[in-house]
């Protein structure tokens, strides 16, 4: 086991509190539909932080949330809605009625939001794509420029990196240090963690070097990227993990109708976010049937793999 | 709609499915007449048989549950821009004559209404060989020209795709509507292809925002076999994709 002194572990808020400022831009939604941070988002909301930037691909309905409780002034995205249901109400209303402030929108693909963390974690300026051509992104997206390539004749888009203050990655089990083993779909997680110049990452379990170390090709954040690490155990609730819990597509379409107006979704937030202490009493909230169902009903492990010499 | 979408897909293909009807079509078409098509998923997921459940979005549990491949989006969007995925499908709030999408502005009564924006579909309609898209025919949202190209198609015709520099094998390839099949002439432009049993070519032209052509050649879309039916029923029984 690491000595205390390696130790990240933090509690969610002590992680936001320190690590999370007034103005930051946010990486969060790294692995698109799955293992969305919703529990260092509502954390976030409740420590009123202000004037961020939320970069992600897509984010489902947390970037919604967050926009919502007036906690950011630019979105970095390709996407942003509610994954069930469509559209997000709280992002229509900033962007159309500056409600409960105005937004920013810089919109980006999935493969140039890609390529952006991409170049920032391979230390390089931009990267060129042929995605976007002819796309009314590049009339507002001035991180896209047209340019002609010094080795053809081809005309590419530059995507510009993108360096975010901080990530939060959620991820299955990590160590003590941050040493970060993730599965299944990792969507821009593994260039997210290295494009940011802060990792958070927020574990269902907190397992011991040894375990990371017995498979380290599933080390996918090494440690030293990593500022606090925060064991949160159901954090990604209603997004799923695999191998820990399945996505509550219902809680999605109840949001979905609980925050067609801004105090319909007041109300969400108190019930949800602002009257709840931790995610602990979040999962209190939540309720012993609704956390049964969603828990994995057949494990399927992988086979090993023999590192033996 | 879906039979339609499932018959763009041709055996040994590799396709990008998307969410939706597209997720059926492709289970549809591996059931039936392409067995050995991959489907590929933005999230990273490749999957060589699809999910053995329904789903709600492509990073459901099911859909890595035995999945070929699970990896980044960079591992399985690069596969798109080096033009080898065959077949893109996409929906789209409104889709123009010359196949451009926009998926960033809507309107209503009048009003400007902020959409989700692109996704990847951008990226699958400026790189895949050919893009498949699908959505209900509604003159509202099959427009003369969207009011913002969020994913482009042939922009207002002719060599534009080109001259953009977007891949030489790229672009529309169908529309699939609720009414018919428009494809597209060496000018750029959709013409009505297929329409589907019961419908009139009048209907199809008072619910398109501009003045369709229709080919000469108008074919009427096969109605879906008793096999493809069966499939769609048991892929989708309470039917919340599909409505038959």
């Amino acid at each position: 086991m690491t000595g205390a002194a390696s130790s990240k572990l933090v509690s969610m808020r002590q992680a936001v509190d320190e690590h999370v400022p007034s103005g930051s831009s946010v990486l969060m939604g790294a692995e698109l539909e799955q293992m969305i941070p919703f529990s260092a988002g509502h954390e976030i909301i409740r420590q009123g932080r202000r004037d961020l930037t939320l970069v992600g691909p897509i984010s489902d309905i947390l970037f919604d949330q967050m926009i919502g409780a007036g906690c950011v002034s630019r979105v970095m995205a390709a996407w942003v809605g509610n994954a069930s249901a469509g559209v997000g109400y709280c992002f229509r209303r900033a962007v159309e009625h500056a409600i409960p402030n105005v937004i920013e929108t810089v919109d980006y693909t999935n493969f140039t939001l890609a390529m952006a963390l991409h170049a920032a974690a391979l230390g390089v300026p931009f990267l060129p794509t042929y995605s976007a051509l002819g796309s009314d992104l590049l009339k507002s997206n001035g991180n896209l420029r047209e340019f002609t390539s010094p080795v053809s004749e081809d005309r590419l888009i530059a995507v510009r990196a993108l360096h975010p203050d901080v990530a939060i990655v959620p991820v299955q089990r990590a160590d003590s240090s941050g040493n970060s083993h993730m599965w299944g779909n990792l969507g821009v997680a593994i260039d997210g963690a290295r494009a940011a110049r802060k990792v958070i990452v927020v574990a269902e379990e907190i397992v011991s070097p040894e375990v990371i170390s017995s498979d380290p090709n599933r080390t996918l954040i090494p440690g030293f990227l990593v500022a606090a690490v925060v064991h949160e155990p159901w954090g990604a609730h209603p997004s799923p993990v695999q191998g820990y819990y399945g996505r509550d597509h219902a809680f999605f379409a109840e949001y979905h109708e609980q925050s067609r107006t801004q105090g319909d979704f007041e109300h969400w937030l108190e019930r949800w976010v602002s009257n709840v202490a931790s995610r602990a009493d979040y999962l209190k909230h939540l309720g012993d049937a609704r956390i049964t169902a969603l828990r994995v009903r057949e494990h399927a492990f992988t086979a090993p793999a023999d590192f033996g010499f | 709609m879906v039979a339609a979408a499932a018959r763009e897909i041709r055996d040994g293909e590799l396709v990008f499915v998307g969410m939706r009807l597209p997720m059926i079509a492709f289970a549809l078409a591996k059931r039936t007449h392409a067995p050995r098509g991959t489907g590929l998923f933005e999230n990273g997921i490749i999957r060589e048989e699809p999910a053995s459940t329904l789903l709600y979005t492509m990073g459901d549990p099911p859909n890595l549950f035995r999945a070929t491949f699970c990896g980044d989006m960079i591992s399985v969007m690069s596969l798109l821009q080096q033009g080898r995925v065959h077949v893109g499908f996409l929906g789209a709030a409104e889709v123009d004559r010359f196949g451009n999408l926009n998926t960033t502005w809507g309107r209503r009564n009048g009003q400007a209404v902020r959409l989700p924006g692109s996704g990847g579909a951008c990226d699958i309609a400026c790189l895949a060989q050919r893009t498949v898209v699908i959505l209900a025919h509604d003159p509202q949202r099959l427009v003369a020209r969207v009011g913002h190209i969020t994913s482009p198609g042939n922009g207002n015709g002719g060599a534009w795709r080109r001259a953009q520099g977007l891949p030489a094998r790229s672009g529309p390839s169908a529309i699939i509507t609720t009414m018919g099949v428009l494809r597209f002439g060496d000018d750029g432009e959709a013409f009505l292809a297929s329409i589907h049993p019961g419908i009139r070519v009048e209907e199809v032209l008072s619910c398109t925002g501009w003045a369709l052509r229709v080919s000469d050649n108008l074919a009427e879309t096969p109605e879906p076999s008793e096999a493809e039916l069966g499939v769609i029923r048991e892929i989708d029984p309470n039917h919340f994709w599909t409505k038959t």
